[in-house]
Order: C-alpha cells, then structure tokens, then sequence
C-alpha cells in the first residue's frame, strides 16, 4: 500500500514525435513467437473487439469474452453521431494539433497530452481501416467522405454513418473479429460474465468468469488481460447506456489493486429525451449531431406552459447563443448540461415535470427544407416520435441531460497498463484521454485508437519483458478467486429479502444524480456518503434475488452488478468531494464565477487521482499523477 | 391500463416448455413494452417466482438483442419498430398480449423467450467480412464510393442481427439477414474481389447452421425493424449463382 509510484511512462521527445520514438524502443515479439502467448480481452466493443482481431490477426492467441449473446450487441453499437478524425479532408483548417488541443481543451486541461497527442495521430488510420473493412460512411455526391461538425469544435472533421456511426464501426471491427474467429485465431465467449481479475505473482494472468446460460464459474489463464468493458454511466441508474453495462469488471480489479482514476468526472449529455414516469429503466440519447440544425431554448417566463408554437419569438430564450455567441448551439456537453439544468432551475423548464427544454427545428426547416432535414436525421425524428407520440418536424423537441459517459476509468500508463503488471485497459474503461470532458465523437475514435493501433503494440513490450509463461488455471490462485465468486454468488441468492436489485439500483441511482450529477457541492456530496453505506447495508440485509445459482438468471447478474455500484458509487462521490476545483464534469457550485462559469484551480489540482483501494466500506487511498503541460498553455476554458 | 399476458415459460432447453398467464397492472400508456415487463417481473420477484426471462440491452432499437414474438408477430404490431421500441400506447385496456419466443429450428430456446442466435455469428465467421487486417489500408478518399453505392451499402447494413425475419418465415430462412451483409459489400469497391466466395461461404454455413429456404412469402421485410428489403434476397442469389457457375466452369 502506499507504495505505488505512478509512472506514466510517457516517451521524452518533442511531442510529435514520442509516439514514433516509443515504438522504435518498445521490445516486440517475434512474428513466429507469438502464437506462445495467450492474450484475453474482455469486451467485444470498439475497444475489445478491434484489440481481439487486431491481436490474433498479429499472431497472438486470444480469447474473448462479453456478457451479451454476440459481440456485435457490445454497447458501442448505439452510438449515433459519428467518429472524429484529423484528416482536413474539408480544408477548414483542422490539423492533428488542432484535434489534439480542442481535446485537451474541451478535457479541460485534466488529460496527458501524450496521450492525447497519439490519439490525434491514429486517428487518421482509422478511418482508413474502416472505409477498407467496408463501413458505408455518408459520402457527398462527388464520391468522397462527408463531415459534419460536432460541439467544442469550430471544424468538421466528424465521419458519421447516418444516424448509426457507433453500428456501422462495431459492425467493421465484430467483421473483422469474426474472421480471425472463423479462422481459429480467437475463441469467443458470449454470455459469459468476468467475476474476478486473477494476479499470479502481482501480475495479470487470468479471469474467473460464469457462464450467464448455465451458471458455472470456471477461470481462463493467459499471458495478459485487456479490459474493455466500457464505462460505468449506469451508477446514475437511469442513462443512456445499455441496460447491462457495468462497473463490475473494472470494479473487481480494482478490488484486486488497479488503481481507478478521476471516477468524479462522469458526462452529462445534454440532449437526451427527458424521464417520462416512474416505470423509467434507460433515458434515449437523441444525437449531438442535432444541435447542428436544432436551436435549444426554454421560454424567457418561469412556469410559461403554453405550448410551443404558440410562445412568440420575443419570449424565448435561446440560452446558449445568448451565453456563448461564438460556439452557440455546439458549445461543449458540460455547459449546454449546465446551462438547460440552470434553466430548470430557474423554474423555465418544460414538458409535464418542468426538467426538459426545446430543441427546434423550425428554422432549419423553413431554411433547408423538411427533406434535407429527413435526409440528415429521419431515423432520429422517427425515434423520437416513437418514443414520445409528438412529431418533431412539427413541435420542438423536448429534451434534458442525462449520464451517458464517463471519463474516469482504470488508470493506465502511456502504454494502457494499469499499475498492476499485465493489466491493460482500452476504450471508456480507461481513463486516459479525455481529461475532464469529453467532446462528441471522440470516445468511437479513443476505443478504436486503443484497439486497432496503440494496444497491439504496447502489449507485446510487456509480452516480450515477461516471456510466455504457460500459467495454468489449475494454480491455486485461480481455484481461491473462484471460490470466493461462488461465495459472492451463494450469498446473493441466500438472503431472501424482500427488495429486488433493480429496485436498490433505482434508489442508489437517485442519490448518485441529486449529489453527484451535473452540480455538486461539499454538503450533497457528504450527505451521499453517508446514504450509500446506510443503503449498501440494507441491500446485503434484505436483497432478494429469484432464481437459482445454476442456470440462466437474469435477476442474480443484475444483483452481481448492481452490488458492485454500491461500492463504486462511493469512490465516486468520495472523488468528486476531494476535488475542490470545477473543471469539465465535475462542477462543484463552490467554484464558480460569477457567471456560472467553472475555476479551475491549476496550483491545487493539475494532477490525476488514482484510487486505490483499501478494503471493503474503508477510505480508498489517493495516489497523484502530476499532469505536465509542455505544449499547451493552461487557459480557462472559453466557448463565448 | 390493465393487461392480461400470456407468457411463454420453459425453464432450460429441455423442458418443453408451456404457456402462463400473468396481469399487469396500471400500466402507463408511456411506459414501453419492456418497461411493462419490468413492472410484471418485480411483482413475480416480490412473491419468489422466477421472473419471465428476456433478451434486450440498448433498448433503443439498434443492438438487437430483443427478441420477443409479441401477438404472432416478431416485435409486435408497430412496423419499423424492435420490441424494446415498442409503446404501450399501441394497446389498450383489457387487452390480451401473447409473448413467445422467435422460434425457428436454428434458434434453440434457452429460457423462457431467450433463444441461442449464435448460429448469426458463424455465418458471420464464415465470410461476412473483407479480408483486411489492421494497418496498411489506403487512405479513406483514395476511392470515391458514388453516393448512390454507399447508401445502398448503407440501407443494408442497417441490418441489426436480431432474427426477426427468421422467426417470421414458415420455413425459418435466414436469407434476409444473410443477403443484407452480401449486399452491403457488394455494393462496395472494396467488396469485389472477395464477391463470390463470400456468398458462397455463408450461404453454405446458412444451410449448415439448419436454416430453410426461402419461398418468396416476403414475411422476413414486412417485420424487419430496420425495412431490410427482400431485393438483398436477389442480390445474394445474384451472388451467389455467380460463385457457382465460376466454380464449376
Ligand atoms: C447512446 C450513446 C451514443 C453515443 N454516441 C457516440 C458518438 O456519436 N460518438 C462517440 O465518439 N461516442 C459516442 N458514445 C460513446 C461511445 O459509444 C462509447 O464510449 C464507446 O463505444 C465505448 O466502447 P467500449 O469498447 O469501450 O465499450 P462497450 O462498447 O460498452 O463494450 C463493452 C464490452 O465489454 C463487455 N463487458 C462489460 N462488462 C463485462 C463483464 N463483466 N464481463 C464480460 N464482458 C463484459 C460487454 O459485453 C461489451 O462487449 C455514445 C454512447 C452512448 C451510450
Ligand atoms: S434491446 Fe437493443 S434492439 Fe431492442
């Protein structure tokens, strides 16, 4: 304990040419060596599923695992908007430095800028590896690649798919997975969920896992693990994640001793469908790709319930071209949350609860026609309606944030090791590159930079320093982790309560968003810490889980996960009381202008924090990665 | 609004399975038809029954993974709709839902309404990619795609993997889904050279895996919540009977 020195390992060297010189001194492994290691990747996402192909395509023998029936239902899939890359294919002045520094910028200076700067210059070979894998990107008339632009950006550099970017590239990467599948190269495991991080010796050699169809709990050994188990949105319990995303894998090996980094900076979108009732399980994103068209806006009088249309001009507020003239409508996700909560506040909300404010249409409309509108965002509309009953192309959306993302992750060096030797982790299961805040459409291009172009060559300078080692589950490391996931499992299923799993998750949910959602401050956030205890003991005193231990049960995965966010809402919150600055996020209403503004404070907090864990309802102990800005100047953030 | 379901139960693959009756009550008009059965699930926990076991994830309609037979129809009555999409303003109070599986001899029932569709997957393995591994790809503009191409390429990618139209055929034919990733490519320049062994592999994998033939009834488009149009099927053949002729010749 205590022990633990972070070492971001981040290469010397000017900038732009670290990435470079880091892979020239990295070991490889020889081509005809690599079939000796055995590689497990959890996650079948953008990140797990490019890193699986990309691994066994090298030669490596890997398995994979995720918890849905195919790893093409992985969570990436619903992405919407599209996917950011610096290829100035517009020639609108965009440049891998400017992609780097809107990043750090719109991270708000809380990010590594070599990890963020090697980011910048994959991107471009993304986009090449999707069009070759056959991902039917929107082209222009001419034959070429189309763009769009996306909030904290002033260029378009944004590649979409319609309304289904996130689909079209899961689809390339799970194409690709399948080939080496069909070849042998990887074993896949669907329906089976990591219960445990297995550490021979400090290091990562192994999971244990259950089988979701028949219930058994065995273990998988290999020569490193990669997680890309994607974020933990769903401490909030309503989001727009997927029902089954989880903390559970990132949470288990952190329990196991990988430190998790920033898990206080959560993402708040602000354009998703407001709750409707209590019956509520998941809120829908509707795209930021909308604020390319749509005009937010909330009536200027507090409780005006005329509808829409027939709210005169001169009485609407369209708050964020009035704040934030130069971005307008794209300003950033942290402020356009912000300022439409501000609103709601202010007692100006609309729809039947007053947490909602107007997206509209109508201007675009009149301007470019309600075909072109279709043509940009038909199946967006069509959800909308599907969802609502209302007709967006005549009365104005309604929509209010909810989680969607998270920054804060499993800490990783330059190199996507965790502190624990072996461990790696990619995609929104890492912490690395989005500092405080991320921007729209970089989380599609973080999981596959990780996947396809960084973790298939950082992985083998520590395959080779190791050597394989041909560990074995029958060790008595792995028969101990299992055990004790029987006994995690047994004890579930035996208190016989009286409340479900969901019905605790709902519960810990509400007290997550009223004291860690969008505005938190030191009060809130104490309160929190003492009714996430109070709340955690009465789920293990009166939970009650149907079912049995040996088969599929839908209700014993949800009770596994959700004790998992019982514990990791308490780091987070914890988190986000120990960090008395405002920055993307994490705004803490101590620390504001008198605008409304976040502050920063650079002297106190220019540093990452890395948790580690200490034992079951103990303190987690903090461990700081100063940040060093070299090529960027600290700057508060302006999107005016 | 009250409800009388009529539930599918069968607790593993073998056990053969029977048809339960439950109520659900007060339901929201708002409330989707998942978070319906949310409601009918907390209600069985709370008494220690078992609840009714369901597949579903994003429930926003693109991951696929629900996967209910809703009234004789895979996903319901709405068009154009998965079942996690599905409101319950559709129905109306005193009405009586049946919830099946989809059923098709290559889609075992696992429990309840949960089915194995892995069978998709080696289809998929088979010859639903193009060959190209990570690195060294052109660059992205290097072949103009007309727009006309990418989005036929784009229209049949949209396929979301989740059977309906296997479940709706009286044969249980996966031809739509399998003619939809054979269109996409085909589409495509970067498609061609591997054309004809594609449609060759899964096809053959498609026979393996116990799928029937397709008899031109045209169900698979009608419940297909992304509007998959039949023409794949002509493309595939297309495809395919090219692959053919080349091989014997
Ligand atoms: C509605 C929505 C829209 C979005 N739109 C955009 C966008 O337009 N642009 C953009 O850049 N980003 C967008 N994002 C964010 C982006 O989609 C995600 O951050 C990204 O796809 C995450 O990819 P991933 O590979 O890290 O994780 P995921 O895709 O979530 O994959 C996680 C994988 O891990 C597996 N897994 C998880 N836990 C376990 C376990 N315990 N055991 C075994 N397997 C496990 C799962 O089965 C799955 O295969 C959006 C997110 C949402 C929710
Ligand atoms: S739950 Fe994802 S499509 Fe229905």
């Amino acid at each position: 304990m205590s022990s633990i020195t972070l070492d971001s390992k981040v290469p010397s060297g000017p900038l732009a040419e670290k990435w470079d010189k880091h892979r020239f001194d990295m070991k490889l492994v020889n081509p005809a060596n690599k079939r000796k290691y055995t590689v497990i990747v959890v996650g079948s996402g953008l990140a797990g599923g490019a890193a699986a192909a990309s691994l066994a395509e090298l030669g490596y023998n890997v398995k994979c695992f995720c918890f849905q029936d195919s790893p093409r239902r992985a969570h990436s899939i619903a992405a919407q908007g599209g996917i950011n890359a610096a290829k100035n294919y517009q020639n609108d002045g965009d440049s891998v430095f400017r992609l780097f520094y809107d990043t750090i910028k719109g991270g708000d200076f809380r990010s590594r800028e070599a990890n963020v700067y090697r980011l910048a210059q994959v991107s471009v070979n993304i986009i090449d590896q999707c069009v070759a894998q056959g991902v039917p990107f929107a082209r222009e008339y001419g034959g070429l690649l189309d763009n769009r632009s996306f909030g904290g950006a002033q260029v378009s550099r944004t590649f979409y798919a319609r309304g289904q970017t996130g689909q079209q590239l899961l689809l390339g990467a799970y194409s690709a997975l399948s080939r080496q599948i069909g070849l042998g190269n990887v074993e896949m495991y669907p329906r089976t969920e990591m219960l445990d991080l297995v550490l021979i010796d400090g290091h990562a050699k192994g999971i244990v896992v259950r089988d979701l169809i028949t219930g058994e709990i065995s273990s998988h050994a290999g020569d490193a693990v990669a997680l890309g188990t994607g974020g933990y949105g769903r401490v909030f319990y309503l989001s727009t994640n997927a029902m089954g995303c989880n903390v559970t894998a990132a949470y288990r090996a952190h329990k196991r001793g990988a430190l998790f980094a920033n898990p206080c900076y959560t993402q708040i979108h602000p354009t998703c469908i407001p709750v409707a009732g209590e019956h509520q399980s998941k809120l829908t994103l509707m795209s930021e790709s909308l604020r390319n068209d749509g005009r937010v806006w909330a009536p200027k009088k507090k409780g005006d319930n005329r509808p829409a249309n027939q709210i005169p001009e001169d009485e609407r507020d369209y708050y964020l071209e009035r704040k934030y003239p130069s971005f307008g409508n794209l300003a950033p996700r942290d402020i356009s949350s912000r300022s439409a909560k501000e609103a709601c506040d202010d007692g100006r909300g609309v729809g039947e609860f007053g947490r909602g404010v107007y997206l509209d249409f109508s201007d675009a409309i009149n301007r470019l026609g309600k075909n072109l509108i279709k043509e940009r965002y038909g199946n967006l509309f069509d959800m909308y309606e599907r969802i609502t009953a209302e007709n967006p192309y005549e009365v104005p959306m309604r929509i209010y944030p909810a989680s969607h993302y998270t920054m804060g992750g499993l800490w990783v060096d330059y190199n996507l090791m965790s502190n624990l030797p072996g461990l790696h982790v990619i995609g929104e299961a890492n912490f690395s590159d989005h500092g405080a805040n991320r921007l729209g459409a970089s989380a599609l291009m973080q999981g596959l930079a990780d996947g396809y172009f960084v973790l298939p060559y950082t992985i083998a300078d520590y395959l080779a320093r190791v050597g394989a080692q041909n560990i074995s589950t029958d060790r008595q490391e792995f028969k101990d982790a299992e055990q004790q996931a029987r006994e995690k499992t047994q004890k579930l299923l035996s208190i016989n309560g009286s409340r479900t799993a969901e019905s605790f998750h709902r519960e810990l949910g509400h007290i997550v968003w009223e004291n860690c959602g969008m505005a938190r401050n030191e009060t809130g956030l104490k309160k929190a810490l003492q009714m996430i205890p109070e709340l955690r003991e009465q789920f293990w005193r009166d939970l009650k889980v149907a079912g049995v231990e040996n088969s599929l049960n839908q209700s014993l995965e949800s009770a596994g996960r959700v004790a998992d966010f019982m514990e990791f809402a308490e780091l987070l919150c914890q988190d986000a009381l120990h960090r008395e600055e405002s920055c993307g996020g994490h705004f803490r209403e101590e620390y504001q202008t008198d605008e409304g503004e976040a502050v920063r404070n650079d002297d106190k907090f220019t540093y990452v924090a890395a948790w580690e864990h200490t034992g079951y309802g103990k303190t987690a102990e903090l461990h700081k990665e100063k940040l060093e800005f070299e090529n960027v100047k600290l700057a508060t953030r302006s999107y005016k | 609004m009250n409800i009388t379901l009529h539930v599918w139960r069968q607790k593993d693959a073998n056990d053969p399975g029977a048809m339960e009756v439950y109520t659900a009550k007060d339901v929201s008009a708002d409330s989707s038809f998942l978070e319906m059965l949310d409601m009918v699930n907390e209600d069985l926990a709370q008494k220690g029954i078992d609840p009714i076991h369901f597949d579903h994830d994003c429930r926003e309609g693109i991951c696929g993974m629900c996967s209910l037979v809703i009234n004789g129809v895979p996903h319901g009555p709405q068009a154009a709709t998965t079942a996690c999409q599905l409101h319950m303003r559709s129905f109306k109070d005193g009405d009586a839902i049946y919830i099946e599986p989809f059923r098709a001899r290559a889609f075992p029932v696992l429990k309840d309404t949960i089915v194995d569709r892995t069978a998709f997957d080696r289809i998929m393995q088979a010859g639903g990619f193009i060959s190209v591994n990570t690195g060294g790809a052109p660059d992205a503009n290097a072949i103009p795609i007309p727009k006309t191409a990418a989005d036929k390429a784009m229209d049949a990618a949209a396929c979301i993997g989740c059977g309906a139209c296997v479940a709706a055929c009286k044969n249980g034919s996966a031809m739509l889904f399998v003619g939809a990733k054979v269109t996409q490519f085909a589409n495509l320049p970067q498609g061609q050279s591997e054309k004809a062994a594609r449609a060759k592999a899964m096809v053959a994998q498609m026979d393996l895996e116990g799928f029937g033939n397709c008899s031109n009834y045209s169900e698979c488009e009608a419940v297909c919540p992304k509007e998959i149009k039949v023409e794949v099927i002509a493309r595939m053949n297309r495809e395919f009977l090219g692959a053919t002729v080349k091989s014997s010749s």
